[in-house]
């Protein structure tokens, strides 16, 4: 049976996608890109089409072996478990805790609350303000916690889930311009993965749909 | 000393080992830092009740001295200022579904993801669904943050819309629980969820599976213990 190529669909900004394509890019996976413009249109990710594949009518969904998985960590650790090679979660279930714990604390504790829908909630004046509270909040606890986890990376020496999830996050305290003197660790670990080039290549910057202006 | 194939050890050494044996044992107990109500707790509640596993419970009330929480020492054990957090094996984590993925990797009987990787797939972006998608908007700093006139709104808003995806979802993952047959972690974020549903006064009528799949679970004994009315810390009015 020909399984096809597995399709991704992203959007160049969307910091889940983005940690979705870090992963492809460290497992050296080929695939297609479908981009949902999450502003056009009143939002291409409402499309009846989109809802049908993603009922949760956001991105990244990844369509592979046959089924359509959302939610970031879920594709990741799917990824993880069928491609195993190079690893994205140490072999130590109490490193493997510490990643999940990390990569939950962005994903969870952070993210969604300064996702667009939620932004586009609260109110034009109040969305800087929103979300540079939910970034810093998150970033405080983050940097606390990455004294005793971090080595080279998040967790140890290797890249992890836990990275994916990191400097998509800083990039969003960037744009949301928060102020991130208070967090030497997550600066200096962003530092270095942005020099790896799975993070370069998957940067949005560099994706199909990076608008002219933007583009690297 | 070794005597043939048999270990002969010296007598005070045994002992040494035994006493040492006893307090790590003592030691060993894994021990929660929970909130009666906490969505996020009751998941790791059930977890802990399902693989049979003996724990302490610390409860941390969240409104009460400004929130508990907050506390210095509190914030020194799980900088995330958050329960559940699990002191276990000489580790404290946070963050329930990182918690529940480790007693799964550690505790591994009875199981809480299914073997096959595309239903683990499925049920992780179920509980992902449930535990980024919805509970932290609606969690109790974020409606202080929203304040008190829109809170109920808010909270519906989130709620409603996360179902509503659920509820589509769950067409095609669905058996007797979110995802076939067995218990998964999707459905321990599921039933704290529909808790959370009720209390915001949300309308579960647009939801019949999740409604069913709720119902057979909260028959369950684990969910039952584990069950905010039942907590060390349930106030009097509200203990079942």
């Amino acid at each position: 049976m020909q399984v096809g190529k597995p399709i991704l669909y992203s959007y160049f900004r969307s910091s889940c996608s983005w940690r979705v394509r870090i992963a492809l890019a460290l497992k050296n996976m080929d695939y297609e890109t479908i981009t949902i413009n999450l502003t056009k249109d009143g939002g291409q990710q409402f499309s009846e089409e989109f809802q049908a594949l993603n009922p949760m009518k956001q991105v990244p969904a990844l369509k592979i072996d046959g089924i359509t998985i959302g939610q970031s960590l879920a594709i990741i650790e799917y990824l993880e478990e069928t491609r195993p090679t190079p690893r994205l979660l140490p072999q130590d279930p109490k490193k493997r805790a510490h990643v999940r714990m990390i990569s939950h604390l962005l994903a969870s504790g952070i993210q969604p609350l300064q996702n667009l829908s939620v932004l586009k909630q609260v109110g034009p004046e109040n969305q800087l303000t929103w979300a540079q509270q939910a970034i810093s909040s998150g970033f405080n606890a983050l940097e606390q916690i990455l004294q005793s986890t971090a080595g080279k990376y998040c967790v140890g020496d290797e890249v992890s889930m836990a990275d994916l999830c990191l400097a998509p996050q800083v990039a969003n305290a960037d744009r949301f311009k928060v102020d991130l003197t208070p967090y030497p660790t997550i600066s200096r670990i962003n530092k270095s993965l942005l020099a790896l080039e799975a993070f370069q290549v998957s940067h949005p910057c560099r994706q199909p749909d990076t608008p002219p202006e933007l583009r690297a």
